[in-house]
């Protein structure tokens, strides 16, 4: 049995999810929300056959227990998440956060996922697209022998970053940072990102060094990192090494491509993809277990 | 004029100037009458890192050793919106920053929004720095320019990171600049001097209305180095410009302290040529020497690679990349030959 989804937020991220929960074995996106009638992603979700209100979380809270919609992806800002995030929970909806609010605690799903499944949170956050990419580059290495630091520097094509991004680049610094450190596991994190506007735009690049406390096994590390991929790979199709692990002292550096499938926007925005891919995986093994019984949802403070 | 010995020179130092280095070329550059001066990573605010390189010391040392030193000169920093956030800007004020120039790919102004908005609700100097203006037309670079006045820039520069620009694109730039921005916008010039244009354009940039220019003593910075600032005060000096820089006096520093701290000649050599030439990042340059000896391909073939991929500012870790790509490409050629 298929879990009942919201989508809120119609731009790129939330219309990209759309089309990739319509083929889940797990979810049934039901509802899509935006604030703007106009908007394309709106458009797309009522010729998928969704609901769609441009009234805001507001406009679709009457309809969450008639449609049995148990989980909602928020993929609007960080400023409304909050607000969005307790009106949902209020009413035993999980909300998987694609803002860079992190109110909830950070999931990367190769890395941690089972371990919020197992403690029922009500709340996850999606890092970011930079986060999705690398994260799991720097929990390879970090599984291995401990990082004293791990840095990333993620490149996006223009085209690829919204307004909101833009607006919000220190954000993005901030809370990939973070990321690579409480889930990446290195004992200090930092992040760079960079919009580059060539054209034909460039696919998504991410660079991941990490510096460990000693000496680098280097086998140990090549295997690593070669299952880690494996596993994103069964998400994200198009994530790959392109060169590395290069070890040069107790540098250890991973240089990464992401191609996304072009469900909404191109291939080259495998910052989306990413994103998206990685929500919808994390949405399905909460999924899996409601399906199974293994773990029920109920409204907060109930 | 404003120098840039110990912001862009960093990159032609790896990022190892000394606190006392710092302090006695600042202190020199000061008693010389240069009004302001850069200091901060190579990259900006917040560039320690493996890609951009570890600095001797921390930009809050720097700047809190340079500036109580400082007799009439003010301090500037830089800072890249990706790389630098705002609590680096916070911290650069604490310290005594005067000037903070937000720089971004000549493309991409919006990202500086929240830094050039709160630096001038902070009441700060605050520059819009538009890098690698070789890249785009003057029209579009225009748009990009009002972009940051509109978020509260009081000056606009014109940077030509790849030294690739030539007087005569230096001068239409900086004119279109002049008529579309408000007349109170004031507008700089940083040149490389990756194909000896740093004086030309630099000149060419006055005459257009520029109000500031980045040089930098004995062009201690990126690629072939910065406009050399000793050099364009003389040059302005026989013009009959009045510029309050004494010439001798910036000339002794350059002899007496810029050069013998040098880690090698910052000069025209054939890979700041090509950067020039080819209109890439110029603080690629020693990153690429290093990946070249490091995997064995030669650096100007990694350089020339990076232009044909348009690489921008800030991307130091495609240059490993590349040098990784062009690896493989000889072993196949070698092995198809053999």
């Amino acid at each position: 049995m298929k879990v009942n989804a919201a989508l809120i937020g119609s731009g790129n991220i939330g219309t990209d999810l759309m089309y990739k929960a319509l083929r889940s074995d797990w979810i049934n996106p039901v509802w899509m929300v935006g604030i703007d009638p106009e908007s394309d992603g709106l458009a797309k979700a009522r010729e998928a056959g969704l609901k769609t209100t441009h009234e805001g979380v507001d406009g679709l809270l009457p309809h969450i227990e008639e449609d049995s919609i148990q989980m909602a992806f928020d993929a609007t800002s960080a400023y409304v998440h909050a607000e969005n995030s307790r009106k949902l929970n209020e009413r035993g909806v999980l909300v998987i956060d694609l803002t860079p609010a992190a109110i909830g605690p950070y999931c990367v799903p190769v890395v941690n996922l089972k371990e919020h499944v197992g403690k029922k949170e009500m709340n996850v956050n999606m890092v970011s697209c930079g986060g999705q990419a690398t994260i799991p580059m720097v929990a390879a290495v970090s599984r291995v022998q401990p990082v004293e630091y791990g840095e990333i520097v993620a490149t996006v094509a223009s085209l690829s970053a919204g307004p909101g991004t833009r607006k919000n680049i220190d954000e993005f610094t901030r809370t990939t940072a973070s990321g690579v450190e409480k889930v990446g596991g290195a004992a200090r994190g930092k992040a760079i990102i960079i919009l580059n506007p060539a054209d034909p735009p460039l696919i998504m690049r991410d660079t991941v060094h990490c510096l460990t406390e000693t000496r680098p096994d280097e086998e140990a590390i090549r295997e690593s990192v070669a299952s880690m991929i494996a596993e994103v790979q069964k998400y994200v199709p198009g994530y790959r090494l392109v060169n590395g692990p290069v070890f040069d002292g107790n540098r250890v550096s991973m240089f990464m491509q992401v191609e996304g499938l072009g469900d909404y926007l191109p291939k080259y925005a495998g910052n989306l993809d990413i994103m998206t891919a990685a929500a919808l995986r994390t949405a399905e093994l909460f999924g899996e277990e409601i399906a199974n019984g293994t773990i029920s949802l109920s409204a907060a403070g109930a | 004029m404003h120098d840039m010995c110990l912001r862009d020179g960093m990159h032609a130092m790896r990022h190892q100037i000394s606190l006392e280095q710092m302090v006695a070329l600042a202190t020199a550059l000061d008693e010389a009458g240069v009004p302001l001066i850069e200091v901060t990573h190579g990259d900006g605010l917040g560039g320690a890192s493996v890609n951009y390189g570890f600095p001797a010391e921390s930009d809050e040392a720097y700047l809190r050793a340079v500036i109580p030193h400082m007799k009439n000169a003010r301090i500037s920093a830089l800072l890249l919106p990706g790389i630098g956030t705002v609590e680096h800007l916070r911290m650069a004020l604490d310290c005594g920053v005067h000037t903070i120039r937000v720089a971004t790919h000549c493309t991409e102004a919006d990202v500086s929004e929240q830094h050039i908005t709160l630096a001038r609700k902070l009441e700060m100097d605050t520059v819009g720095f538009l890098m690698m203006a070789h890249m785009l037309d003057a029209p579009s670079i225009l748009a990009q320019a009002r972009l940051m006045e509109s978020y509260g820039a009081n000056c606009i520069y014109c940077t030509d990171s790849a030294g690739y620009m030539l007087p005569d694109e230096v001068a239409e730039k900086l004119s279109v600049l002049r008529d579309g921005l408000k007349p109170e916008t004031e507008l700089g010039f940083h040149g490389h001097h990756n194909m000896a244009m740093g004086v030309a354009n630099s000149l060419a940039a006055v005459d257009a209305g520029a109000d500031r220019i980045d040089g930098s003593v004995a062009g201690l910075g990126a690629g072939a180095g910065n406009t050399p600032l000793e050099v364009f005060a003389a040059v302005l000096d026989r013009m009959g410009a009045v510029t309050g820089v004494d010439v001798f006096k910036l000339m002794d520093v350059g002899e007496d302290i810029v050069v013998p701290m040098m880690h090698q000649m910052v000069r025209i050599d054939r890979d700041s040529l090509i950067l020039g030439y080819a209109g890439v990042y110029s603080s690629f340059l020693l990153h690429a020497k290093r990946a070249g000896e490091k995997h064995g391909v030669p650096s100007s073939k990694i350089l020339v690679e990076l232009g044909k991929r348009k690489t921008i500012g800030g991307q130091e870790d495609m240059i490993e990349d590349v040098a990784l790509d062009l690896l493989k490409r000889q072993r196949k050629a070698a092995g198809s030959s053999a």
